[in-house]
């Protein structure tokens, strides 16, 4: 097994460990840790597919950013596993079967889909690197780009004033 | 790496993050489980991009750079909905003192 493989695998095993005790954990806090984890998991994907500016990006705005934010509004509604509401034992199973059938279903569509001998290139490849994203963003795409200002002074405005007191 | 490890992998994400919202009943955690369905779908889009690169890099060498400028747009729609989301369950919580989504069926009346 080669290094990339096993970082593969490595980084593959913890982002479904952490993606499940993210649904398990009783405490919001510890999920919202658990998610953390799940985070940079996906990172040291993108790294590894050489898709470096996402890699960072995903750090910031993911782990950094919105996490903080999640955990903000956690401990100000002081939260934890003895307040936490629990839906009985057999709506429980119910979701679980439902997302397992889900499963099922993707696998048994995807597992025989032409795709054995496309390789997605890892270690490899220059499309992820800051320069070339920039060039295209400011070139093609500059147009979405000015209008997701718009889509975020929005959202801002729609925070404070859904957040303000009557 | 064989592009089915990524498909499998994304699905697998995808999966519990759907177990998650059907099986927890606090609005942030089920809100963070839409993050985590996010995620497992931007991870796939980076990984088709490198696929799609690497089948036609040899014509064009800015194949597949589409796919990461998405993911990014992603990002930044999925940082204002945070916002928005998290505001909405931050009222909830001052008007019913819980974030038990269950007490959510007031338009039912």
């Amino acid at each position: 097994m080669s290094t990339t493989q096993i970082l593969f695998w490595f980084l593959s095993i913890l982002a479904i460990f952490s993606a499940i005790m993210v649904v398990a954990s009783k405490n919001p806090v510890h999920s919202v840790l658990w998610l953390i984890a799940v985070f940079f998991a996906i990172s040291g994907h993108y790294i590894l597919l050489n898709a470096q500016f996402l890699a960072i990006v995903n750090l910031i705005v993911y782990a950094g950013a919105i996490m903080v934010l999640f955990l903000f509004v956690i401990m100000l509604m002081n939260l934890n596993g003895d307040t936490e509401p629990q839906k009985n034992k057999w709506l429980k199973i119910a979701g679980v079967i439902a997302g397992g059938a889900l499963l099922m279903v993707f696998v048994a569509a995807l597992k025989n889909a032409d795709l054995k001998n496309q390789i997605a290139q890892v270690n490899g490849g220059n499309i992820g690197l800051i320069s070339n994203l920039g060039m295209e963003l400011f070139h093609e795409y500059v147009i979405p780009f000015e209008i997701s200002s718009v889509l975020f002074l929005s959202a801002m405005v729609g925070a404070v004033v859904i957040g303000k007191k009557e | 790496m064989p592009i089915n490890y990524y498909i499998f992998l994304s699905v697998a994400l995808f999966c519990i993050g759907v177990a998650g919202v059907l099986t927890r009943r606090n609005a942030i955690i089920v809100f963070m489980c839409v993050e985590l369905m996010l995620n497992a779908v931007n991870l796939l889009l980076v990984a088709f991009s490198k696929m799609h690169h690497l089948a036609l890099a040899a014509t064009n060498p800015n194949a597949g750079m589409n796919a990461q400028i998405f993911v990014f747009f992603i990002m930044v729609v999925a940082a204002a909905e945070v916002s928005v989301g998290l505001a909405i369950i931050v009222m909830m919580y001052r008007n019913t003192h819980s974030v038990d989504v269950n007490f959510l069926n007031r338009l039912k009346h």
